[in-house]
């Protein structure tokens, strides 16, 4: 693929070619720097880059860019994540700049979950732009050195932009094009939606290939191992636009209870073993939710480490 | 049409508690046809409250009357003659008929007796759901004629975001997602290349964001 445009390590890496893996951390719902720390020290060798959550399903916390810059700081490569839910483009824009100001060098644009899934319901939502809009937006600073009012921007941000796809949301036949559309935008990485339905991922990409959309974006897979069958029947039947086919369920039930954990993240390693070897997987999204300690051993025992130098 | 819903009566009796003359204003006009502030209603509520008085032992005038509109001078003028009657005037209009006559009896309180909800349809019997939001430069050409403005719980401009399960927006299984009716829509006009082209940024300065809104027209000013 086209030059480096940023400094990024997870551009480097995805351009050279290997398998991109980054995983994710939640910031606290205080304003204690040192859980964020933890959580990133704990992944730092395992992972090219952090996604920082940005008050994911609508809950306070403390805000993503701040938790990046702590990271940042510790040399660990973050991947700011921004929702159109709560700033409009004067707020979205400046806190590009701001996260440029620390040479953050990643970004994902999200439309982010609705407020009512949070602790603040009964607060409004802005969406001025949408995600797609806001990939945009994130590469005309950069490639055009331009606020969306049009003047120039002294030192323009240069972050590599990615977005998210759910290849699992109804309805199925606009995912493939939606995807396009989200490339066309510029989004230059992709982390997907969680992946457990391993058959419907696999025909995605595969229709995203013959549309030739797998040359023109980098696709990292996301995974979240399953802690319990409980959570498996949560995100089944709570979460939106999750896909858990009944033989994960019936795998994880299958175990005794203190042997969930370790058989969830057994389902966790297989899956990335035979999506490696998948047309157009670019590579790993891990989320391990409240559970960052399990990453080390899922991206070893899935052969992703020791990671690329770049 | 503007949709309203009825206040709760609770509410309306505490707001008019001080009050001895009350005129219980309906309107003839949306909020007729949606059941929240018509002549019925007028009735209903006026019986509520001399029934919840007259067993306080109080004695208050209550009075009905249902204009054609509330929203229109001619119309509110109709009230001038009898307003010295009245300590408050409880309007069962929309919010914008309540204010117009809040605006042209200046000395008179006036309280609203609905919630005023959103610019919808009669969707189904007891059903009215939201279709508008009056965001001033509409864009039903690009999409299939159904408005992710509204119907959207997140406007997204681009849609549908990653929650629409089964038809569904994911804030409620009982909200329908509005870019699936967008698609369906596409579908059904052979039209779906369409749903690939880009919606640009919106210009929301024709919407709430751009402060209250107005339109003139010179040709058809006297
Ligand atoms: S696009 Fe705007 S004007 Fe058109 S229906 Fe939607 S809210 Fe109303
Ligand atoms: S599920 Fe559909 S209607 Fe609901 S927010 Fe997402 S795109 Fe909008």
């Amino acid at each position: 693929m086209s030059a480096l445009n940023t400094h990024s390590r997870l551009e480097k890496i995805l351009k050279a070619g290997h398998l991109g893996v980054t995983s994710e951390c939640g910031p606290p719902r205080g304003s204690d720097a040192e859980e964020v720390k933890k959580k990133g020290l704990l992944i730092k060798d395992y992972v090219d880059a952090v996604n920082v959550t940005d008050n994911q399903t609508a809950m306070t916390r403390m805000s993503s860019l701040a938790a990046c810059i702590h990271l940042k700081l510790l040399g660990i490569e973050p991947v700011l994540q921004m929702v159109t839910r709560d700033r409009n483009r004067i707020a979205l824009q400046s806190d590009i700049l701001g996260a440029a100001s620390f040479d953050i060098p990643n970004m994902l644009c999200l439309s982010g979950d609705h407020q009512s899934f949070g602790d603040c319901k009964s607060g409004q939502n802005v969406h001025d732009l949408d995600s797609m809009q806001l990939v945009q937006t994130v590469r005309y600073m950069r490639d055009e050195g331009k606020f969306l009012g049009g003047d120039a921007i002294k030192r323009p941000p240069k972050i590599f932009v990615g977005a998210a796809a759910n290849p699992f949301a109804d309805p199925f036949e606009i995912r493939v094009p939606r995807l396009a559309k989200k490339i066309a935008c510029g989004a230059e990485f992709i982390q997907t939606q969680c992946i457990y339905n391993i058959d419907k991922f696999k025909e995605w990409i595969k229709r995203a290939a013959d549309r030739g959309l797998t040359e023109k974006t980098f696709i990292m897979a996301g995974m979240t191992p399953m802690k319990s069958v409980g959570m498996a029947k949560y995100m089944k039947n709570k979460v939106p636009g999750m896909d858990v086919p009944d033989e994960i369920i019936a795998r994880l039930a299958g175990v005794p209870k203190d042997k969930q954990a370790e058989e969830g993240v057994n389902i966790c390693v297989e899956h990335i073993q035979e999506l490696k070897e998948i047309k157009g997987v670019s590579g790993f999204h891990i989320m391990a939710i409240e559970w960052e300690e399990k990453v080390p051993e899922i991206i070893q025992r899935a052969g992703l480490y020791p990671r690329p130098q770049v | 049409m503007i949709i309203a819903k009825k206040k709760p009566i609770e509410e309306i009796i505490g707001e008019v508690e001080n009050f001895d003359r009350i005129l219980i204003l309906g309107c003839n006009e949306c909020v007729t046809v949606c059941e929240a502030g018509g002549k019925k209603e007028v009735e209903i509520l006026a019986s509520a409250l001399r029934m919840n008085f007259m067993a306080q032992g109080r004695e208050k005038t209550i009075d009905e009357r249902t204009l054609e509109r509330q929203c229109d001078h001619e119309y509110l003028e109709e009230i001038r003659a009898d307003i010295d009657k009245y300590d408050a005037i409880v309007s069962l209009a929309c919010g914008v008929g309540v204010q117009f006559a809040a605006e042209k009896y200046l000395t008179m309180p006036l309280l609203p007796g609905v919630n005023t909800v959103c610019l919808g349809a009669n969707e189904d019997r007891g059903l009215w759901t939201e279709r508008c939001q009056a965001c001033g430069s509409c864009i039903l050409a690009r999409t299939g004629g159904i408005c992710p403005v509204s119907r959207c719980a997140k406007r997204v401009m681009n849609g549908p975001c990653g929650g629409s399960t089964n038809g569904k927006c994911e804030i409620s299984k009982d909200v329908d997602c509005a870019w699936q009716l967008i698609v369906d829509r596409l579908k059904a006009l052979d039209k779906m290349e369409d749903y690939e082209k880009v919606a640009p940024i919106k210009d929301w300065s024709t919407d709430r964001a751009g402060g209250p809104r107005k339109v003139t027209r010179e040709d058809v000013k006297i």
